[in-house]
């Protein structure tokens, strides 16, 4: 866990007012402490990606919001995917997960 | 990376800052391996794009490169573990589905999921498997429909037949004094349910078209009624078109345009507790098809004194 001056100090080019403008409109969380904000490793992840987002791919303030309700969404349903395959590979006998494989390569092709 | 950064980037050897800051970013927004999660090739071009990117926007770097005094390769960082490090993990869930929205309350792992998962990979929206992974009844799911009727029916109320389109027919049978924007909730008629769930409703949301010439306000129509110069003098009995059907109404003498008339419950008819609206009747004075008789009388008539209907705006001027 880090303070909003630490982050600021970490990713280059990031203001206090931009994150605060961020967790205001929600596109970040934080953790109150101590009086301040904290901010956990994948924060600080969220806040990088929207900063590069911000000023190497000119995602201006107002798209922010819509790029990253899409990423979200994106997430979660590799994390879906994920636990869909956990769940196969704990109940389903081998055979038929090949089976299984092979069915949705066919659907591919 | 050995490339030529220059190819990388597709810029050519003499590109300026701009052009190649550009072509990054067209690049970057391409790749980004954020934007791209689980697409090995996206990383990989990335790394390169950055890399090359590093070396080409940086003046001494660029310099030492053209000139041959190091190579592309000793440039290549290890890109940043990246966003997608964490929200592909458990930890992602922070910023899962919808967490912005208000109303959203973050439910952890849900057979429903599944299902929807299973009906994308096999394209039928409840697949065998999915329902096979829980037992629990499930209430169907409500469908929403809508439905265009006319003004009179929508006061009046109606029968309708609406076909869905997996070709189904729904008998929907509106009841006087819909609005706009209103919705019906069919109990049943919607989805089915499973494993001893109860089906889900048809919602349908009513669109009333507009009239010809009656509005409605609330339980009360309006109606501009246009009258003849001499129905307008004289006064007399002239048919109103009611939503219950035309209705015979005497109009005052020395009426004027702008008049309004009130037939009292004669606008929404009563429904649901609600009493029946008025209909008010504005009139318009139209001058329609004139004969010479009718001109002769005007030449020789003079509008009584302080006729000018035009007054007020000459004192305001």
């Amino acid at each position: 866990m880090i303070t909003l001056e630490t982050l600021c100090v970490q990713v280059r080019g990031l203001r206090a007012e931009d994150v605060q403008r961020w967790i205001a409109h929600e596109l970040i969380r934080a953790e109150a402490q101590d009086g301040g904000y904290a901010f956990n490793d994948i924060d600080v992840a969220r806040v990088r990606l929207i900063v590069e987002l911000r000023d190497e791919m000119q995602v201006n303030e107002e798209a922010l919001p819509v790029v990253l309700s899409l990423l979200d969404q994106i997430y979660e349903m590799r994390r879906q995917m994920r636990r869909v395959r956990a769940a196969l590979d704990e109940t389903v006998p081998g055979d038929l997960r090949a089976e299984f494989v092979r069915r949705l390569r066919a659907m591919e092709s | 990376m050995a490339d030529d950064p220059y190819a990388t980037l597709g810029v050519a050897r003499d590109a300026s800052a701009g052009e190649i800051r550009r072509a990054y970013r067209k690049l970057a927004k391409q790749h980004h391996p954020d934007l791209n999660p689980g697409n090995k090739a996206a990383e990989d071009r990335f790394k390169a794009i950055s890399a090359a990117h590093e070396l080409l926007s940086d003046p001494d770097k660029r310099g030492r490169f053209d000139r041959g005094e190091i190579d592309a390769s000793g440039q290549e960082r290890a890109p940043p573990g990246g966003y997608r490090s964490y929200a592909d993990t458990s930890e992602g869930e922070r910023y899962g589905g919808g967490w912005q929205r208000e109303d959203f309350q973050h439910e952890d792992w849900h057979p429903e999921d599944l299902e929807d998962l299973f009906g994308m990979f096999s394209g039928r929206a409840q697949g065998a498997q999915g329902a096979r992974q829980s037992n629990a009844p499930r209430r169907g799911r409500d469908a929403l429909y809508g439905l265009t009727v006319e003004f009179l029916d929508a006061l009046n109320g109606a029968a309708k037949r609406l076909t869905l389109p997996d070709g189904r027919t729904l008998d929907v049978k509106v009841p006087p004094g819909m609005q706009d924007g209103q919705t019906m909730r069919l109990r049943g008629q919607g989805g089915p349910g499973r494993n001893g769930g109860s089906a889900g409703d048809a919602l349908i949301e009513i669109h009333v078209a507009p009239h010809r010439f009656f509005r409605r306000e609330g339980q009360d129509i309006r109606l501009e009624l246009p009258v003849t110069v001499k129905e307008a003098v004289l006064g007399g009995p002239v048919l109103v078109p009611t939503p219950g059907g035309k209705l015979r109404a005497t109009i005052p003498a020395g009426t004027d345009t702008g008049k309004e008339l009130r037939l009292r419950g004669r606008g929404v008819p009563a429904h649901g507790g609600q009493p029946a609206g008025d209909l008010y009747v504005t009139l318009r004075v139209v001058v329609g098809p004139v004969d010479d008789a009718f001109r002769d009388f005007l030449r020789g008539w003079q509008p009584p004194e302080g006729a000018d209907p035009r007054r007020d705006m000459e004192e305001s001027a």
